[in-house]
């Protein structure tokens, strides 16, 4: 075991690496490029065993690791924002072959504008697709993540793929120190794939992506699928616990902080969420009772956990890096989902957009947020959803229109 | 914690000087993160980088609001707003410039009362300025007092590894040199306390409203305006064609040019625009005569 200083991008590569990864489809885009450079300058130089192959599309790279996963071998691949859209129509097909395989996604903000820094939008457009969903809060979580999703991935009681979600910038490109664990102690967790009958043979074809007429079929087939996402929820548990009992580090599927007496809690997803502990803690000195809950996996939802970790609570400021249009946060929508008309929980649930575009969510927004929320408790009543935007950025923004339009009035003359 | 930002020009080695100073201080045993932020990825552009350093698992994250130090790499930034070097400084922040000019000149130029240092242009590296970001880190190293002559060494050689012996050497000697000129400084930056959450501003949100599509599409609504741009400003190597050995081939630099910055004239000499070339150097590379060559933008030796 070392423990060196690497970035998130590389701490996805190493998770790759230590998992023995075989097979890597691969295809660029900023942020994530440097996870598929570092694999290929490893492989270049004869220190892991794989096979690296750049393909013409996300479409085709996706299409590739669920065929090359069919065929039991073990696959990593990568990719972020627009690619990920690229790609949704494989995304949303492989998880039906019940091959699995680990996709890291480094999020990015979607376009329309262009921008290269992050936000969530990308990842929940993989929301309902059978992939399952592991967020990270810091580069550690990363690489370990990446080794966890593969053993819930394989597992025969799911048999899914899983993404790994980092934050582009905030994680991709930022170092921490890391524990890069040993490659035997990694094989004491991870026992290389078996892929037991799933396996595709020259001798034994399968065809996948096969059609089924009527309902019936297809109701069968697709509702296996969620079935397995939900039974991972179990599995999950005891990969968590395994792998706390070789790493020593625990990964609950619902990270709690200062949470158990709390009666404010900050809910959301990301690397946004140490942010929110360091509030958290400059709050408690202030002798606010004021917590944090992050769920880990969102995808399957760990719904009981949520319960169980929001009883009793007064309100939750939920955070929302992403945005529906016409709707709002999509963490709040679930949350409300997960909670209502069961007793015990929370009245009120606070729903606060940030960090959109990688927007820099401020300590003292944190603190406005959870005294939001207290109004609201105090008041009974829910606040209107709140975008984090200030007057000086609005400023900023009429500046830049106002640049535009007489820009165009020129045009026009 | 430490909280320290490097400001620079893509090409100046401000990731380079953030990591070395990044290990640093995790050799002599702190946490850190450390990270560039960059929007143009090109040569040139305005980038900067920041080290977090403390005794703790660090839990901030993203820009430094309120740093303890400002290291800028080029002096030409300073006044740029855009590049936002200035920002969040208070009279506790020290502001490292390196630069051929004084710190009284800078002091009086700024108006601000803060400890103001430069790093002279000439003492960086014999005007090589390729070592700066070493040079830089090392100076920071010795500004914050905590980090021994010993952990910059290892962090030189641990973060340039794969430059070859050669380069480890001379930045290795640039580090060190400005390692000893700042000893008279050592300690001058200090450790940023956590702001209590009383002590903060409320943030001052706004609902924002629903405008026309017309003006809330992010559109422009006008032609060529990458013209406007001098995208030129971002150079630091600037490739000069020699005509006497140019054999009007007319279209390898031309073709090369990811900026279009390359024209061909009517007798099928080449011409640079030097508004928007941005120094790539590709030109250089790919000329088949070997008539273009790089001259720094700081050079008397330019044209």
């Amino acid at each position: 075991m070392t423990r060196a200083l690497i970035t998130g991008n590389a701490a996805a590569a190493w998770g790759a690496r230590l998992a023995g990864a075989e097979y890597v489809p691969a295809f660029p885009i900023t942020p994530q490029t440097e996870i598929i450079e570092t694999l290929a300058g490893w492989i270049d130089a004869g220190e892991m065993e794989c096979r690296l192959v750049t393909l013409e599309s996300e479409h085709s790279m996706i299409t590739a690791a669920g065929a090359a996963a069919s065929t039991g071998v073990r696959v990593f691949s990568a990719t972020s924002s627009q690619g990920l859209l690229y790609a949704m129509e494989m995304i949303y097909a492989v998880p039906g072959y019940r091959a699995p395989f680990v996709l890291v996604n480094v999020s990015r903000g979607l376009q329309t504008p262009v921008t290269l820094e992050p936000d969530h939008n990308d990842v929940l457009a993989a929301r309902d697709s059978g992939f399952l969903q592991l967020h990270c809060a810091t580069c550690q979580e990363v690489l370990d993540s990446t080794l966890i999703a593969y053993r819930l991935a394989e597992d025969h009681r799911v048999r899914l793929p899983a993404l790994v979600n980092l934050d582009g910038f905030y994680l991709s490109f930022t170092r921490e120190p890391v524990e890069i664990p040993d490659r035997a102690a990694v094989d004491g967790f991870l026992p290389p794939y078996d892929p037991e009958t799933t396996r595709f043979h020259a001798g034994e074809p399968v065809s996948q992506g096969v059609v089924v007429l009527g309902g019936t079929y297809y109701s069968y087939f697709r509702y296996e699928q969620h079935l397995a996402a939900q039974r991972a929820l179990e599995v999950y548990d005891e990969v968590a616990v395994e792998f706390a009992q070789q790493f020593g580090r625990r990964y609950d599927a619902v990270e709690t902080y200062r949470s158990e007496d709390a009666e404010i809690v900050f809910f959301m997803i990301g690397s946004f969420s140490t942010k929110a502990k360091d509030a958290v803690d400059r709050l408690r000195e202030a002798g606010q009772a004021v917590g944090l809950v992050r769920p880990r996996l969102l995808r399957p939802y760990p719904a009981e956990t949520l319960r169980r970790a929001l009883e009793g609570k007064k309100g939750v400021a939920v955070i929302d890096q992403n945005l529906s249009m016409g709707m709002g946060g999509v963490l709040h929508g679930e949350l409300a989902g997960a909670l209502y008309g069961q007793a015990g929980m929370p009245p009120v649930l606070a729903s606060f957009i940030g960090g959109l575009g990688g927007r820099d969510i401020a300590a003292e927004e944190f603190y406005e947020m959870a005294a939001v929320t207290r109004m609201a408790c105090q008041e009974g009543s829910t606040p209107p959803p709140r975008l984090l935007y200030t007057a000086d950025e609005l400023r900023q923004m009429r500046k830049l229109q106002a640049v535009a339009h007489a820009e165009r009035m020129e045009g026009r003359k | 914690m430490y909280r320290i930002r490097f400001h620079g020009r893509g090409g100046q080695g401000m990731k380079t000087a953030s990591r070395i100073l990044g290990s640093a201080f995790f050799l002599q045993g702190y946490e850190v993160q450390d990270a560039p932020r960059y929007g143009a990825e090109r040569r040139g552009a305005p980038i900067f980088a920041y080290v977090r350093a403390a005794r703790q698992t660090i839990q901030e994250r993203g820009i430094i609001l309120e740093p303890d130090l400002v290291i800028v790499a080029d002096d030409s930034l300073v006044p740029m707003p855009a590049a936002g070097v200035l920002q969040g400084i208070t009279a506790r922040t020290v502001l490292l410039i390196h630069s051929g000019e004084t710190p009284e000149t800078w002091r009086h130029r700024l108006n601000i009362a803060g400890p103001l240092l430069t790093l002279p242009a000439e003492a960086a590296a014999g005007a090589e300025q390729r070592f700066v970001g070493t040079a830089l880190a090392a100076a920071a190293a010795r500004l914050v007092g905590v980090i021994t002559h010993a952990a910059l060494e290892q962090a030189v050689q641990l973060e340039l590894a794969g430059l070859g012996r050669e380069i480890v050497s001379g930045n290795l000697n640039q580090a060190l040199a400005a390692y000893e000129l700042m000893a008279p400084q050592a300690g001058l930056v200090s450790e940023g306390e956590a702001r209590a959450a009383a002590a903060c501003q409320r943030p001052d949100w706004v609902e924002l409203p629903l405008d026309e599509a017309d003006a809330a599409a992010a559109a422009i609504h006008a032609g060529a305006t990458s013209v406007e741009v001098r995208t030129g400003l971002w150079r630091t190597l600037r490739p000069v064609i020699d005509y006497q050995r140019c054999n009007r081939c007319w279209w390898v630099c031309s073709e090369f040019c990811p900026d279009s910055a390359i024209r061909v004239n009517a007798e099928h000499f080449p011409e640079i625009d030097y508004d928007h070339c941005k120094g790539c150097l590709i030109c250089v590379a790919q000329c088949p005569a070997h008539a273009i060559s790089p001259v720094p933008e700081s050079s008397e030796a330019q044209p």
